[in-house]
């Protein structure tokens, strides 16, 4: 995975073990774990989107799947969260592997309505499944984590933990852009047909990274169920679809590390943004048609670019 | 009620929302045909075009016939805004790029409804009347004729516009081949320009004879685009009868749905549709394979 990206995450693993010394107060903290659950599912977004050049609309079904399965199994069925988020990871590989092998034969426009039926699909049936979900008012009392007697309640404690995963799955994401399958998958991007004839299984590459985005927000959904405790559908809607590839694009589709910065700079602005409660839609769609329209590459190549030359 | 009855009742509620769909279907064709772009902010057009005529014939009281086509030309003047807002300045932009654009605008329509109107759901008085009509034992509005009167309308104007002005035929030939479009000397940019600002009014006049039956909010845009795609998918995207036949299927399907299966998923039988005709035959019921292939997507 090359000398500067271990540098890089090294020097972010450092930078987030410390930064809680920094942080008095444990509202940061608490944003910083949503960063980090949101980080998971972009990171695995920005694979896909960035690396294979696909798009998905319908992303927050597979962080609602995970959550709603780890949620439902540990609160309804006594499972351990332990448990519950492996079950989770496979019921929603499962199912992203399903509607995967047909949607990823199409390409463009219909692989993005595809994703966004999908998603809005699963949306319904949160709301309607009401025996298991609870339906739109939800159901509360998910068992957090625990180790022994020792229950991760605290924001600090579940910091850790979570950012710590993060930087396994950008360590896990890392190497496998800087391997064989990388090279193949940017290869998709750069011509799926070139591919094919130079004897890329693309149709492969692609399920299982769209598999393994899928995993990624599973696990995010996991941890969100098992740190808020309460579970309702609104967060997995359209609406969160569109806020997850708005992260992706502001950092920078074609680096792990936008989807990071993106991640970080969205919930980071959503929490300034609180005081226009539900205008704060209007400024997401803003942003966007800006970057899009500006800074195609996305913030982090642009920042990148900028400190370069401030170096020469 | 006997079941015949409920039938029928079901299948004139069908046709009813299915020739919304059809139209919102209509509009995505358009801006597909001479551009390849998927607008996936359709759904916005038919939720702006209720709401402003909600505004202007119930609170600034203007006349029903003024406030129809006020509605019409206000919303038909925004979508050509975004085309040249959005649109116009890419250059050579990726699929994913239009996508997220027209994502971001529909954001930002829905956003700036929720900033004039708010979160209320608005009624419009029907058109004429609101003594229901009693057809062989079911009951029917007359607001549906209105609504399938228009869209006759409309899909007549579409014909007279498309095959006997030049204007149209100029949007014709963009859609069979922008090159060569250009070449004799059809200003391109120009039918992108006109494609989004129709496709805008069609959108809009939905939204407008469709909010006395279902009302209309802020929020409602995104469902009816999604609605709007199936539709458009199933008939075949580009073919303009198949839009219209695959509305009423749709339609149909979803009033009978909700009527004996479960009203709670009746909004996921579209998209169930969609999944399906997209995993079988993306080329749809009317359209044809070799053009599906043919486009970039």
């Amino acid at each position: 995975m090359g000398k500067r990206n271990m540098f890089s995450l090294l020097s972010l693993a450092a930078v987030m073990l410390a930064l809680p010394l920094g942080l008095g107060n444990s509202y940061y903290l608490n944003v910083l774990v949503f960063v980090g659950i949101y980080s998971l599912i972009t990171i695995g977004l920005s694979l896909f989107m960035g690396y294979a050049g696909q798009i998905s609309l319908g992303q927050a079904a597979f962080f609602g799947l995970g959550a709603y399965t780890s949620g439902v199994l540990s609160a309804k069925f006594g499972v351990s969260p332990w448990l519950a988020l492996p079950a989770a990871i496979f019921v929603t590989a499962g199912i992203a592997f399903l509607i995967g092998a047909p949607a990823l034969k199409l390409k463009g426009h219909y692989l993005a309505m595809a994703t966004l039926a999908f998603g809005h699909i699963v949306y319904i049936v949160f709301n309607q499944a009401s025996f298991f979900t609870g339906g739109p008012s939800g159901f509360g009392q998910i068992p957090r984590f625990r180790l022994g007697n020792f229950v991760l309640r605290s924001d600090i404690h579940y910091y850790y933990f979570v950012w710590g995963l993060v930087i396994a799955a950008l360590l896990i994401s890392l190497n496998i852009i800087h391997s064989r399958v990388g090279r193949a998958l940017r290869s998709i991007h750069e011509g799926e047909l070139a591919a094919n004839i130079m004897g890329v299984n693309t149709a492969k590459y692609k399920i299982q990274i769209f598999v393994l985005s899928a995993v990624y927000a599973s696990v995010a959904g996991s941890l969100y169920a098992h740190f808020i405790t309460f579970l309702n559908p609104t967060p997995f809607g359209f609406h969160f679809s569109i806020v997850l590839v708005t992260m992706v694009v502001v950092g920078g589709m074609a680096s792990v590390w936008g989807a990071l910065t993106g991640a970080a700079l969205l919930t980071l602005l959503s929490e300034y943004l609180r005081v226009f409660h539900d205008y704060d839609i209007l400024i997401y769609g803003s942003i966007l048609v800006l970057i899009v329209i500006f800074l195609p590459q996305g913030l982090f190549p642009a920042i990148l670019g900028l400190l370069k030359k401030t170096k020469s | 009620m006997s079941l015949g009855d409920q039938l029928l009742q079901y299948l004139f509620t069908g046709i009813t929302i299915g020739t919304i769909y059809g139209m919102v279907a209509l509009g995505f064709n358009i801006i597909y045909s001479s551009t390849g772009i998927i607008n996936l902010a359709q759904g916005e057009f038919v939720m702006l075009g209720g709401m402003t005529m909600v505004y202007l014939t119930t609170i600034i009281r203007l006349p029903m016939v003024i406030g129809f086509f006020l509605s019409i030309l206000i919303v038909t003047a925004i979508g050509a805004a975004f085309e040249r807002a959005a649109i116009h300045p890419l250059r050579s932009p990726s699929v994913i790029t239009l996508i997220i654009i027209t994502v971001a605008a529909s954001i930002l329509f829905k956003g700036g409804a929720m900033f004039a109107w708010g979160k209320y759901t608005f009624i419009l008085p029907p058109f004429s009347g609101e003594e229901p009509l009693n057809i062989l034992g079911a009951t029917i509005l007359p607001q549906t004729l209105w609504i399938l009167g228009i869209m006759g309308a409309t899909v007549a104007f579409l014909i007279l516009f498309f095959g006997f002005t030049i204007t149209g035929k100029a949007m014709r030939a963009c859609a069979v081949n922008r090159t060569a479009a250009s070449l004799v000397g059809i200003n391109v940019k120009t039918m992108v320009l006109l494609s989004f600002a129709l496709s805008a009014g069609i959108g809009a006049t939905a939204g407008i004879i469709i909010t006395p039956i279902a009302l209309m909010n802020y929020d409602r845009g995104t469902m009816l685009a999604v609605k709007g795609f199936s539709v458009a998918v199933l008939g075949g995207l580009g073919s303009n009868v198949g839009a219209i036949l695959a509305g009423f299927i749709i339609g149909i399907m979803e009033s009978l749905g909700a009527g004996f299966v479960s009203s709670g998923y009746k909004d996921a039988i579209a998209l169930v549709v969609l999944l399906l005709v997209l995993f079988v035959r993306p080329s749809g019921l009317l359209g044809s394979r070799e053009r599906a292939e043919f486009k970039k997507f």
